[in-house]
């Protein structure tokens, strides 16, 4: 554990960075510190591995007061990781990658074959290993400073920004690799980001920071959502918490309904004894059981429904998997109002309502405790 | 055999030792020149308001004629060789400390923060980020000083034979052969070229991770250091 006691930053000019910071960093989990630009997110960052000394205060790992240990060895057992990725232009991508294994005395062999290992592990095709970075996108350059950072596994991960540079798209892809690559390896991860959506995301806990280096709240995400400490904290969420929120519930209680699903090839008796009076449309499915689109029973021809007639189906989601999040938008979004539920492999489970939904989201917020607090 | 290269007895030399002695001349000046400014420069790059004073003080030096650094110098080094290379190797650091302080400074601040985060001390980073980058704008600062080192060797001559090639001007005019006096030109120009080649070699071969293109120009003196270039072009004045 990481432990930030009552830690000051005041710089030479005066500029308070950071004010009375305290709070533990838990183990294996990924801590993010989000707040606008200029709240002191960097400096904390960097009082971690000592790049900046506190003013006032200590900071604590495992027990151990980091001024206690040399510095060059305090920041070899933590990979940092930047915006724009800081790599080094005259090295090529595997020997970026080895440099902290170099510097802690493996040779070039062990160190080079290590790198190629972390090269698959964040999803670098290996033929760019003797290539040099200004040979490679923005995004590849941000997945080599993740390799970089990984390369001599150090227990803790310091992120400062690091995908910010890259187009929303890449961004969501480096998200989602950095909680793939977590899962695998349990990372004490501290990760610095102004984006509150990215924080929500992949944080385990979430410090939002005001102005001034203040901590305004520190909180798991759905918790942040839930019950914001302050006005700042709420403003900061957005005016979409509400719906942002439910990420934080799965889909898989959602009730579906089986009934109102035809294959492509229904007999007009399949077509009849499927239609209720309660769903004004069938969903009719390939013959390999994916979603086609929505049509009124009468217009369906029995034998050999016509798929290019059929109203949209819009994106399903995968019951299993997504969340309240998901399905509502799904059924906001089809034209019927109704969202189609698809397992892992693409194959309808089933649909459900609106109504059904916006019944399941009132039923988890009454169950969430966090939800009671701000009621009051 | 005799001919075309056949010079005077009383240089004591044939044209290719002369050749020779003119190379030595004029780039051992430029290796201690570059020896002095990579200290000089790195701190000048550490303390910002020292940069101002030192860049004055390179080029008011340039601005003393060689004969005037004779003068100085005879009393302690005699007529030697020493004598003419103490003055080039001065005149080469008004090119090299810019080169060098801008070369180290385009090193991007996020880099050099990896370079700390990651557990390097002063002095790897000096040696394995630093100096590296700022590779080719050494090397542009490399080709300006010894091209210009080449060319003003010759004013050796001054002090006894001391100029390599440039000798020949000398004799040139004493003996009336023009043909010692264009051996002595173009040598020159010759070596200045190809000391010139040398180094755009050396430096694609160090900068492989430059992106092509970029690099390619023929950098004029001007992409070491705008001001120092005027100067430069008026060596043969010296
Ligand atoms: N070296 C410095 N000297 C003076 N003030 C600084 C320095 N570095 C940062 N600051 C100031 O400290 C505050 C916090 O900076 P920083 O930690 O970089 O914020 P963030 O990363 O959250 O954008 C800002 O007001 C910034 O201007
Ligand atoms: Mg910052």
């Amino acid at each position: 554990m990481i432990r930030i006691d009552s830690v000051t930053k005041r710089y030479p000019d005066g500029t308070v960075a950071v004010d009375r910071l305290s709070l533990d960093i838990p183990d294996r989990a990924i801590t993010v510190f989000v707040g606008p630009s200029g709240c002191g997110k960097t400096t904390t960052l960097r009082m971690i591995n000592r790049m900046i000394e506190p003013s006032e205060g200590t900071i604590l790992i495992d027990g151990k007061d980091i001024l206690k240990e040399p510095v060059n060895t305090l920041r070899r057992s933590m990979g940092y990781v930047i915006q724009n990725a800081g790599l080094f232009q005259h090295r090529t991508i595997i020997d970026n990658i080895a440099t902290v294994p170099r510097l802690l005395g493996w040779d070039k062999a062990r160190a080079r074959d290590r790198a190629r290992e972390l090269m698959g592990r964040v999803g670098l095709d290996p033929a760019l290993a003797k290539r040099y970075p200004y040979q490679l996108s923005g995004g590849q350059q941000q997945r080599v400073g993740v390799a970089r950072a990984l390369a001599a596994d150090p227990p803790v991960l310091l992120m400062d920004e690091p995908f910010s540079a890259v187009d929303p798209i890449v961004r969501k892809g480096l998200q989602d690799e950095l909680l793939r690559i977590q899962d695998e390896l349990g990372k004490t991860i501290v990760f610095v980001t102004h984006d509150i959506d990215e924080a929500v995301k992949i944080g385990t806990k979430v410090a939002v920071m005001r102005t001034g280096g203040r901590l305004a709240q520190f909180a798991p995400p759905a918790e942040l959502l839930t019950d914001p400490a302050d006005a700042f904290v709420e403003d900061f969420l957005g005016a979409d918490r509400g719906i942002r929120r439910l990420s934080f519930f799965p889909a898989a209680g959602l009730p579906l309904l089986t009934t109102p699903v035809v294959a492509v090839d229904a007999t007009a008796e399949q077509i009849a004894a499927r239609a209720t009076p309660d769903v004004p449309y069938l969903l009719v499915t390939g013959l390999d059981g994916r979603p086609l689109g929505w049509g009124e029973p009468h217009t369906l021809t029995a034998g050999r429904i016509d798929p290019a007639r059929l109203i949209g189906h819009g994106r399903p989601f995968e019951h299993a998997t997504e969340s309240l999040r998901a399905a509502l938008d799904c059924a906001v979004l089809s034209p019927t109002g109704w969202a189609v539920a698809v397992g892992a492999d693409g194959r309808v489970t089933g649909v459900v309502s609106q109504q059904t939904v916006a019944e399941a989201i009132r039923s988890a917020h009454a169950a969430a405790p966090a939800d009671e607090k701000a009621a009051r | 055999m005799s001919g075309l290269f056949e010079i005077p007895s009383d240089l004591q030399n044939t044209y290719w030792g002369l050749v020779v002695l003119h190379l030595r001349l004029a780039l051992v000046p430029v290796a201690a020149g570059l020896l002095v400014a990579l200290p000089l420069a790195q701190l000048c790059v550490r303390l910002r308001w020292l940069y101002p004073p030192v860049l004055w003080v390179t080029t008011v030096l340039y601005a003393v004629p060689s004969l005037a650094f004779f003068v100085v110098l005879i009393d302690y080094t005699g007529q030697t060789e020493t004598t003419v290379m103490i003055p080039l190797a001065v005149y080469s650091l008004v090119v090299f400390v810019p080169a060098l302080v801008d070369g180290v400074r385009s090193v991007p601040q996020e880099t050099m923060d990896a370079a700390t985060a990651m557990g390097l001390g002063p002095l790897r980073r000096y040696l394995q980020v630093q100096l590296p980058i700022a590779a080719p704008a050494i090397i542009a600062g490399l080709r300006v000083a010894t091209v210009s080192s080449i060319s003003l060797v010759s004013v050796g001559m001054l002090i006894g034979n001391q100029g390599g090639l440039g000798n020949l001007l000398n004799d040139g005019m004493i003996y009336h052969q023009p043909r010692l006096i264009w051996l002595s030109v173009i040598g020159t120009a010759v070596l200045a070229i190809a000391a010139d080649a040398a180094l755009v070699v050396l430096r694609t071969v160090l900068t492989p991770w430059m992106p092509r293109g970029r690099s390619a120009a023929r950098p004029a003196p001007a992409e070491a250091r705008p001001e120092p270039a005027a100067p430069v072009l008026k060596d043969a004045a010296r």
